[in-house]
């Protein structure tokens, strides 16, 4: 049921005019795709940044909470673009996402990792030493930031998976 | 010239590239890494150029964010080159007659060069302004040149899947 509505949603938007113009203009997939790349660069690098210094690795002469101050933040005008450029690449070519599975396992994935980088940003702002506490702390905290840099390199490979796996 | 085209051949023609051209899992897969790469080493780029433009991470010194960030974008440096040289091997001769390929490297050459140009000329009065949020004007220029040429080189290799589509 929910298959046929999708698919029917993805014909109908195929067929729109918006939907032609990107695919007849040679150069609007590209160009999205390496604005599209471009964020996800900016996004995981800030990611990965704070979660290194969770590790004790790289930027030790600041706080952790210093560096997550610094860099989380950038990753929610980020997701703004993500979502921005990876709609137009929706409706440029509807069928290649929609009737994906691994588009909707990306979807998915990034929602546990949306919620995950709120949890790090509001830990680490509202209590600096939050994950400095205590050994145990210590612990967790590589654990989180262990979590963090899987789920957004699943991310990044089921996006490019996506090119791959399309139906017809 | 002649000795080129033989390595190259030799590499295209070995049973490693053979594996990655046959397998349907394997390039995939190897491209993923190269985009995780890539990801780590423009983003990483980018930070570092922000902060010589005055953009970002002003008050702190520069010294302190190169050392900071610069160990992740040389790690994934490599991954990226690893990566690429698998996905390069596999279809050497086509990629090498790709326009955006051929263009990729040279703003990947012309990005080293820039970095050497501020390392050894730009950057020998560091100790100086090392600090100061609004930087030299030849420290601007270099992280200015640097963001544009890795958006170009990100561009070039988005543009060489759509131009290499029969292979």
């Amino acid at each position: 049921m929910t298959g046929v509505i999708v698919g029917d949603f993805a014909k109908w938007l195929g067929a729109t005019s918006l939907s032609h113009a990107i695919q007849t203009a040679g150069w609007v997939i590209p160009a999205l795709q390496t604005i599209h790349i471009l964020a996800i660069a900016t996004l995981f690098f800030s990611a990965v940044i704070v979660d290194l210094r969770l590790w004790g690795v790289l930027q030790r002469d600041i706080a952790l909470s210093d560096v997550a101050r610094r860099f989380l933040p950038v990753i929610w005008p980020t997701v703004l673009v993500l979502l921005i450029s990876g709609s137009i690449l929706i409706i440029g070519e509807p069928r290649r996402s929609l009737l994906n599975t691994t588009f909707y396992l990306k979807m998915t994935l990034l929602a546990f990792a949306l919620v995950f980088t709120a949890v790090l940003q509001w830990s680490s702002s509202a209590a600096p030493e939050f994950w400095e506490k205590s050994m145990h702390r210590r612990v967790a905290a590589r654990f989180a930031a262990t979590l963090s840099i899987l789920l957004w390199c699943c991310i990044i490979f089921a996006g490019r998976w996506i090119a791959y796996t399309q139906v017809g | 010239m002649h000795g080129f085209k033989d390595i190259v051949a030799f590499f295209e023609t070995s049973s490693l590239a053979d594996a990655i051209r046959e397998n349907d899992v394997l390039f995939p897969s190897i491209e993923s890494v190269h985009v995780l790469a890539i990801c780590l080493v423009v983003g990483s780029i980018m930070a570092v150029d922000l902060r010589l433009i005055g953009f970002a991470s002003v008050k702190r010194p520069v010294s302190a964010i190169t050392r900071g960030i610069l160990p992740l974008t040389w790690g994934a440096f490599v991954v990226a080159v690893a990566s690429g040289f698998l996905m390069f091997i596999s279809n050497a001769a086509k990629y090498l007659g790709n326009g955006y390929f051929v263009a990729k490297l040279c703003l990947i050459g012309a990005a080293g060069l820039n970095m050497l140009v501020f390392h050894f000329i730009g950057a020998r009065d560091q100790p100086r302004w090392d600090s100061q949020a609004r930087l030299p004007l030849a420290a601007r220029l270099a992280g200015g040149i640097s963001l544009l040429l890795w958006i170009g080189v990100v561009a070039c290799g988005r543009w060489i899947g759509f131009t290499m589509e029969a292979g």
